[in-house]
């Protein structure tokens, strides 16, 4: 074990680079939908329990069930209304369970990338070889259905393990060279993309996923009222924009269609999201679009500048 | 760190649909519309949980949410609980009599043995009544042992039927807890339908060995004790949250078939003095809206099954 994961060095938040999305946008505001698919009745990992009760554990079952017969179209809906195409965290087995999911998908180019195979397998205790092949059969699994390179990852139910990142770049280049496996929203140290270390030298990006703004963290670990989050949301959205005038930022909402898509959370929701695409400088995108962006435009200037802040009062 | 077995990576359920064979996979979108009585959009089911937590709680397979959590004996939830009981569902059937709402009673049947005054009331009152389960501490629970659970079942439903006088056809199991036989338990003693899984917006079918039962939705997102007190949310908050939830579905219902607002609540969460007054605030508020039909959840169930 390490003391850091050593994927990035220290940026100090001033005197970064000018970003500037396309036409001038001040910040790239994306929604990452997380569609997953949990098992009612998941093999025990030795380091973390799927359910707190015994099976069937229905409260958490029934409730993520829900999301996908009930919330995910009324999400759906919402997006499409305010010209947002969502960026799905996958659980990918979701393509065999319920393709009618990814047809809806499919049809409003929504983009889609790898969060495993369930969220009920964890990545703890896997082999390096497990894993690789975890995170080759989720990548296989959105070509075969949907026909995307996957771009992205966040590993399933945010369990990782050293070599996360590494095989994620490395199963999308063995499949499709560089135009898989070059983004990751694993980690959240930053509201600017940053250039990841990675074993393989291979171009590779963070890209800033809020897990201060995911709904779930908002309902189920902070119990925040509806109404309230909604606000947080605007209030997220008010810092990073007027921030973005000086280095372009990103906002990121990952949603769960089992809490967001709720009849007495929906509304707040959508006064956010109406609020945040009324504002002339957004470029409202996917997360591959932005890693993409960043990486044509801005990828070497920002590694140069961390270099030379690194310098400035000697490296440590 | 211990590795895992290459079974790990094995997905034996990966196949369309659920990876259990309870019922079929199927979103509220793609189903057939249902239209309510007289062109109302809104059907409302309030149901009023009336429950007894007993101080000496066994705590098998765990302490009920809501239950007892000090040390024998745990005066302080036991009698606030039982507030409920003595204070509160007064305060409750003056409030649903005013605005004329018809609700149903969800009782614990050691509840009815304990007060026949409040069960005689319930009764008087012609209110559909399901079975609670037991009491609170009677949990039923993966691994449970299929005789036990079936004796627990036949003698909560035996009792209530003789004392409240009703055939009782619902059932709600305490904290919403199942075994894996649970349904095929209930199947097998004349319950139709049950509340536990928290799946849908709106009915549906639910397979067992003893034949289907009907899945009626009852939302735990808006349930008082879950939003009050597991989420710590002001009853104010409680009001705000319906409100937003009957506004967001009356919308639905614009392009879809008639929606239901399920709210279950508790007399010793919302019939506390300081909480009764927004309880009558939300009443009131669907009670005066003309899209609303509040209905007992048989009811409710009859118009669905006859244009499912």
């Amino acid at each position: 074990m390490k003391e850091d994961p050593e994927y990035y060095d220290y940026w100090p938040y001033e005197n970064r680079p000018k970003i500037q999305w396309p036409n001038g946008a001040k910040i790239a505001f994306w929604v990452a939908p997380n569609i997953e698919f949990y098992e009612l009745n998941p093999p025990n990992n030795p380091y973390r329990k799927p359910w707190p009760q015994s099976n069937p554990a229905l409260p958490g079952y029934t409730s993520r069930d829900w999301g996908n017969r009930v919330g995910h179209v009324r999400q759906m809906n919402l997006l499409e209304k305010y010209g947002i195409r969502g960026s799905i965290s996958l659980s990918t087995a979701l393509c065999d369970h319920h393709p009618e999911i990814i047809e809806l998908c499919k049809e409003r180019h929504w983009e889609f990338f790898s969060h495993g195979i369930y969220n009920t397998r964890y990545t703890y205790g896997m082999t390096e070889a497990q894993e690789r092949d975890m995170i080759k059969d989720s990548i296989e699994t959105i070509y075969k259905h949907t026909g995307q390179k996957c771009a992205g990852y966040l590993a399933p139910a945010l369990s990782h393990s050293e070599n996360t990142l590494d095989l994620f770049a490395e199963v999308g280049t063995e499949l499709f060279g560089d135009e898989a496996g070059y983004y990751s929203c694993d980690l959240f140290h930053d509201d600017q993309p940053t250039p990841i270390h990675l074993k393989s030298g291979k171009k590779f990006v963070s890209i800033p996923y809020s897990l201060e703004m995911n709904d779930t963290i908002a309902y189920l670990v902070q119990k925040t009222t509806p109404r309230r989050y909604g606000k947080e949301l605007m209030d997220n959205f008010d810092r990073l924009y007027t921030e973005g005038a000086e280095s372009g930022t990103i906002m990121c909402i990952p949603t769960h269609n089992y809490q967001v898509s709720n009849a007495h959370r929906i509304k707040a929701y959508e006064e956010a999201l109406e609020y945040i695409t009324g504002h002339p400088d957004v470029w409202v995108t996917t997360g591959k679009e932005i890693a993409q962006y960043f990486m044509d435009n801005y990828y070497d200037t920002v590694l140069a500048d961390i270099e030379t802040k690194n310098k400035k009062y000697g490296n440590a | 760190m211990a590795t895992l077995d290459n079974d790990y990576l094995k997905y034996p359920e990966r196949s369309y649909g659920m990876d259990h064979d309870r019922y079929d996979w199927a979103m509220l979108h793609d189903r057939k519309p249902i239209t309510w009585p007289n062109g109302k959009k809104i059907a409302l089911w309030v149901n009023v949980s009336l429950q007894f937590f007993p101080i000496n709680q066994q705590g098998i397979p765990f302490k009920v949410p809501g239950g007892m959590t000090k040390p024998y004996p745990d005066l302080r939830h036991y009698s606030l609980r039982d507030y409920g009981n003595r204070v509160g569902v007064y305060r409750f059937f003056k409030a649903l009599d005013q605005f004329n709402i018809t609700p149903t009673f969800a009782i614990n049947t050691r509840l009815a043995e304990r007060y026949p005054y409040l069960l005689g009331t319930v009764k008087e009152r012609g209110n559909e009544i399901l079975c609670h389960g037991y009491h609170m501490d009677k949990l039923h629970y993966g691994g449970q042992d299929i005789a036990e659970e079936q004796e627990l079942v036949k003698r909560s439903l035996d009792t209530l039927r003789e004392l409240s006088d009703q055939d009782i056809k619902g059932w709600i199991s305490p904290a919403k807890n199942e075994s894996k036989n649970t349904p095929d338990i209930l199947a097998a003693n004349g319950i139709t339908y049950f509340s536990d899984w928290v799946n849908d917006d709106m009915p549906y079918e639910f397979k067992t060995k003893n034949g289907n039962l009907t899945a009626m939705p009852l939302a735990t997102e808006l349930d008082d004790f879950f939003i009050i007190l597991n989420n710590l949310h002001s009853a104010e908050d409680w009001a705000h949250q319906i409100e937003d939830a009957f506004e967001f579905l009356l919308k639905e219902t614009e392009t879809s078939g008639g929606r239901l607002l399920s709210l279950n609540i508790h007399p010793w969460v919302l019939g506390q003095p300081h909480r009764i007054k927004y309880l009558e605030q939300v009443l009131e508020k669907l009670s005066n809206h003309n899209a609303v039909w509040p209905a007992s959840a048989s009811d409710i169930l009859d118009v669905w099954k006859a244009q499912k």
